[in-house]
């Protein structure tokens, strides 16, 4: 799905734990994440500590997507 | 690695993973593990396009397996005498004849007639369109370029899209919880987040953390901040979704081409895309 849509020219960036499948199937902007059933979120952390660490991980696919790929 | 070391085998199965892809590279893992550290053989079996195969190919034996464990019948009989040949010692056939994907191996054989010949005997195959095989079949590159990069986060909509199988309560759409057959998007311009009102239904893993705030997975009340804040423009108003847990190459292809097409149409900037 990443590839289809980055071939109409939009940027994406593929968030997924498992980044050697991301890799192998081609994506060009990847950020790991945390765990499978929580990508964006860890529920061991408190709650405040768990949105902060949400919005670090999506900050940082906010990053990919502006920076461009030699 | 500890557990396999301690038990000192002389070879090592792994899977099959038919065409689960964690379990895929779970198995392409602890092959290329193997191979690496005990030089011993491993055998696994795959589905081709589970993402493992590309993986370990070129150092475990990958039997070709069907999709799914309905295969299981087929597959181990075939994994089974491949390792019975190896653990013998024995040499192994051409991957057609044994039923393994080729490793990318070069075999050096004698024929009986010389390449100009074998050449255009399957060039006349080709145009009388008969059947002929490749001597040196070329590998299949599919890389798509990176788009560029978006100018100004500020004025850029930003769209989620997951293969995570987060629906509303309910699952309107009955978007299948494995091997999905169709993806759903649901309007996201009224919400901050989708605490509440969004769940799961990814047969592939524990379903409890996601189901308590769907946001783990696809982080709408993130974005809905960073909207009110200014540093992006806007979060799409619909998020985009479906199963990403068996489901085939083909489907997945034709799902992306789908979403694709609409968000390119909403002028939508940059897309994030969360798997589990």
């Amino acid at each position: 799905m990443v590839k289809e849509i980055e071939r109409y020219g939009i940027p994406i960036v593929h968030m997924a734990t498992i980044t050697t499948i991301s890799e192998s199937v081609g994506a060009n902007r990847i950020v790991p994440t945390i765990a499978i059933p929580h990508p964006v979120g860890n529920p061991d952390l408190p709650k405040e500590e768990e949105y902060v660490l949400r919005k670090k991980l999506a900050e940082r696919a906010l990053k990919a997507l502006v920076g461009s790929i030699k | 690695m500890n557990t396999i070391k301690e038990k000192q085998p002389d070879i090592v199965v792994a899977g099959p993973a038919f065409n689960a892809g964690r379990y895929g590279m779970a198995c392409a893992g602890v092959a290329n593990a193997v191979v690496d550290e005990l030089n011993i053989p491993v055998v696994t079996g795959m589905y081709e396009e589970n993402p493992g195969v590309e993986a370990c190919k070129s150092k475990a034996i990958v039997v070709k397996t069907q999709d799914s464990a309905a295969g299981m019948r087929k597959a181990l009989p075939i994994m089974a005498n491949i390792t019975k040949k190896l653990a013998k010692g024995e040499e192994l056939g051409l991957p057609e004849e044994e039923g393994y994907i080729p490793q990318g191996k070069r075999l050096t054989v004698f024929s009986d007639k010389r390449g100009s010949q074998r050449a255009v005997e399957m060039l006349l195959a080709r145009l009388n369109g008969k059947e002929f095989k490749t001597e040196l079949p070329m590998p299949e590159f599919d890389k798509v370029d990176p788009a560029p990069a978006i100018k100004d986060l500020s004025k850029a909509t930003i769209a989620l899209v997951t293969s995570g199988g987060i629906v509303p309560n309910g699952n309107p759409d009955r978007i299948q919880s494995a091997s999905a057959q169709k993806w759903g998007k649901y309007d996201v311009s009224q919400i901050d987040a989708l605490t509440g009102d969004y769940y799961t239904i990814h047969g592939g893993y524990d379903p409890v953390y996601a189901n308590e705030i769907p946001d783990r997975v696809v982080p709408l009340d993130v974005l809905k901040e960073f909207e009110k804040e200014g540093k992006i423009g806007k979060v799409y108003e619909y998020f985009y979704t479906t199963t990403g847990t068996g489901t085939s190459v083909a489907n997945a292809t034709k799902f992306g081409t789908e979403i694709g097409k609409e968000l390119k149409e909403a002028g939508v900037d940059g897309v994030i895309l969360t798997s589990t």
